[in-house]
């Protein structure tokens, strides 16, 4: 019981470094609220999917800015709208941050400013992703010791 | 109904849990898997009945074989057919559900011109569950007036 126990509290500690640190915002917390003995899984589901788009998404604007003939800053604004857009809403604080802040590089049509941008939300997509995969880890443990995962408020 | 771009600040929120519907059904109309999923569970969870469509042409060509939705959550940006032209296309047919607008873009006039296109309401993403909660009351309000 007292390895759940710490397990559980290493678990609360880093849910709310998480939050501490702008990792992720309330919707995260919101999203966690949904799970249930019908979804259990919900917001790992979630967060798959958004990898999954991130990656694409980032693939993409790498190879736009690439371009020799000349940069479709349409195709970077319309990616960086529909990754604004998925990061709100799994509540990525910094992934939407960084993704605000390409945007008015890329309004500007401004190329280099677009690059520095597309690297920084690269930076902020593998550091979530690390983060919120050491948190399923944490969860998976907690299951396996027979706990039951804690709120975090 | 009227429509207005409320922001969830402006709203009169009630508690989620008073508005559990065993009644209603929704369609979620986005081109993203992820926010499909997102909504799909959130309705779920307040109990509605929930289907789902990746474009505006999947959702319109679901009214045109019948089937009919309390609430449409209807995202603006989409392939084939975007969250305007849908709207449009289902009012014109009559439909008379609950239109929600959902979109990324910030500027008032792209709202705007989404609500004018027939939504009875328009939200930034995310949809939270106080925005949620309000448009399911808003519902239950409709359906106890007919």
């Amino acid at each position: 019981m007292d390895f759940v126990n710490q397990l559980q509290r290493k678990f609360i500690d880093y849910s709310s470094s998480l939050h501490r640190e702008g990792i992720v915002d309330d919707q995260f917390t919101q999203l966690r609220k949904l799970e249930d003995e019908n979804s259990p899984h919900f917001v790992m589901e979630v967060a798959s999917l958004f990898f999954e788009d991130c990656e694409k998404l980032i693939n993409n604007m790498a190879i736009a800015l690439e371009q020799k003939q000349g940069v479709d800053f349409k195709q970077i604004d319309e990616c960086i709208h529909q990754l604004k857009g998925s990061s709100s809403s799994i509540g990525a604080l910094r992934v939407k941050n960084a993704c605000i802040a390409f945007r008015s590089f890329s309004d500007g049509q401004n190329r280099e400013g677009c690059l520095r941008c597309l690297q920084q939300l690269s930076h902020e997509y593998s550091l979530l992703k690390n983060k919120l995969q050491t948190l399923f880890r944490l969860e998976k443990q907690i299951v396996a010791a027979g706990g039951s995962i804690p709120r975090v408020h | 109904m009227s429509g207005n771009g409320a922001s969830s600040s402006s709203l009169n929120m009630i508690s989620g849990e008073d508005v559990v519907n065993n009644n209603l059904s929704a369609l979620v109309v986005d081109d993203s898997p992820l926010l499909r999923l997102l909504h799909d569970i959130h309705l779920k969870k307040y109990g509605l009945k929930v289907q789902v469509a990746e474009n505006g042409k999947v959702a319109v060509d679901l009214f045109h074989l019948g089937a009919s939705f309390d609430l449409v959550l209807m995202d603006k940006e989409m392939p084939v057919m975007n969250g305007v032209e849908a709207t449009k296309e289902l009012r014109a047919m009559g439909v008379t559900s609950m239109i929600v607008g959902v979109t990324s873009k910030d500027g008032p006039g792209e709202q705007q011109a989404f609500m004018e296109a027939g939504l009875d309401y328009c939200f930034e993403k995310p949809l939270t569950p106080e925005i949620i909660s309000f448009l399911l009351e808003e519902l239950n309000k409709h359906n106890n007036k007919n």
